[in-house]
């Protein structure tokens, strides 16, 4: 029962409280750069939820039987770097083949999960926090859907605004930027929260 | 020196791994993708102006591929460049519509213009129109800020001494951008070949009109132009004629009977040039056939 409670905190945690994108500013380029359309922010989120918990798994090995053992715990970044990178272009080749459509969608945000903070961030505060392996994996997924959380809920607002009447330049850009203050002032909210 | 050692074998027996898993993946999952795609895009102009209704010249010649989108839509890339996706397609070059702009108001440029008041607000259309209706005493007419000037991609726009905006029908490219510039809709894209256009946008009543327009060339909806067509081209709608393109043929008619000379007709010349040129060309037969029945004549007697 306790392992159960401690996996719900992690998850709200993870998903709310210290919300990748709202929270630690991680990620904040597909962020504005996907949420255009629904449809890609719910494909870059799954994405996004993949490569994070992969990018967990593998970095966490990595670093607790390659890395400590050798005490070159200093080559952390390159190795989870030249780790996430190979990642995504194993998940871009797989989506390529199987789903063209969502390919497309993504475009050029697919190969940019490479650089997105978010998941190099999650690889080293699992290590940071001395997580547990497991631990580890379950923060990289449920970090994964706190982003596809804050990307589907701005998508579907920036849908909205895209019907509203806004004078010419507010349009676009602007009233993005003032929604994602927004979301984040109403994700601050949150910190609140005490178990 | 255990630490260098450590190092550079870890990166590297790690990047091997990975370089040679992607590698067996890239095998596994290849996707063909169409080499006509490709060589298209590189015969586009690349001006990603969007006049072909794609959001950019690679949309496009994946629409082109794909879908089988109509070859003859890129405005600036012209003939040459449908001919070659032709050969690319093995398609039959079909030509081009070349549109031009024609501006449906100049005010009579910067001298003649009857002004309400002096604007010296920022150079722009959009701005100079929200302060009372714009300066011009006309509700209808250009206020010389040059949006559409600034909006042309293809320098095809220039500004002559008196504030009038000339188009370049030869850099004229047809895309649009400068007639969707324009706040008051005073640019229309029509076919190279029809160029004949009313010089007014107003849909005031002809009195109020006439006396506001600096031009003289005010339409005050007399609707001679709408009897005298013989195709039925020109209709008056809201007090201002208005040609119908698909209709038109281009005879010139209307810009003769117009008493205001809204009516522009710029094919007048080319037209009395062509029509002069084919007269020359028709007594030059005539003759000819003259001398021959004159020699035919002599040699049966």
């Amino acid at each position: 029962m306790e392992f159960v409670g401690k996996i719900l905190f992690m998850a709200v945690m993870a998903v709310f409280v210290q919300n990748f994108v709202l929270m630690r500013f991680l990620g904040l380029c597909p962020y504005i750069g996907v949420s255009k359309k629904l449809d890609s922010a719910l494909g870059m989120g799954m994405a996004v939820i993949f490569v994070m918990t992969m990018a967990s798994t593998f970095t966490w090995l990595i670093h607790t039987y390659l890395l400590v053992p050798l005490h070159i715990e200093f080559l952390q970044t390159i190795a989870f770097i030249l780790t996430i990178a190979s990642l995504v272009q194993l998940v871009e080749m797989v989506i390529q083949k199987t789903a063209p459509a969502l390919y497309k969608a993504l475009g050029v945000f697919l190969p940019l999960i490479t650089t997105n903070c978010a998941v190099l961030g999650v690889a080293i505060l699992n290590i940071q926090s001395e997580y547990s392996f497991i631990f580890a994996i379950l923060n990289g997924l449920f970090g994964g859907i706190g982003f596809s959380l804050v990307l589907i809920l701005m998508a579907g607002i920036r849908e909205r605004l895209e019907r509203a009447e806004l004078p010419a330049s507010m349009r676009g850009m602007p009233i993005a930027m003032i929604v994602a203050g927004s979301m984040a002032l109403a994700f601050l909210g949150f910190s609140g929260l005490k178990f | 020196m255990s630490i260098l050692i450590y190092s550079v074998a870890t990166l590297g027996t790690l990047g091997l791994i990975y370089g040679l898993g992607l590698a067996f993946a890239s095998k596994k999952f290849h996707v063909e993708i169409d080499p006509k795609i490709e060589e298209i895009n590189e015969i586009l102009p690349n001006a990603n102006c969007g006049a072909c209704g794609y959001p950019g010249c690679a949309a496009y010649a994946e629409a082109i591929v794909e879908k089988g989108a109509d070859i003859n839509l890129c405005a600036p890339g012209g003939d040459e460049v449908i001919k070659h996706i032709a050969e690319i397609m093995g398609l039959e070059a079909t030509a081009a519509d070349n549109k031009v702009a024609i501006i449906h108001c100049q005010s009579g440029g910067k001298d003649n213009t009857h002004l309400r008041y002096i604007y010296h607000g920022i150079e722009s259309c959009k701005a100079a129109i929200l302060v009372s209706d714009g300066p011009n005493a006309c509700n209808y007419g250009c206020v010389f800020q040059y949006d559409c000037v600034r909006a042309c991609k293809f320098d095809a726009m220039h500004i002559d001494d008196n504030g009038m905006i000339i188009v370049d029908k030869e850099k004229c490219t047809g895309c649009g951008a400068c007639a969707i510039a324009c706040p008051r809709d005073l640019i229309e894209m029509v076919s190279i070949k029809k160029r004949v256009h009313i010089l007014c946008t107003s849909h005031d009543k002809g009195a109020i009109s006439r006396k506001v327009c600096g031009n003289n060339t005010a339409c005050i909806a007399c609707t001679l132009c709408v009897k005298k067509c013989p195709v039925d081209a020109i209709t008056m709608e809201n007090n201002l004629a208005v040609i119908n393109y698909d209709k038109c043929i281009v005879c010139g008619m209307c810009a003769d009977v117009c008493p205001t000379s809204a009516i522009f007709d710029p094919l007048k010349e080319i037209r009395a040039q062509k029509k002069a040129a084919t007269k020359v060309k028709a007594e030059a037969i005539k003759k000819k056939i003259e001398e021959q029945k004159a020699k035919e004549n002599k040699e049966d007697k």
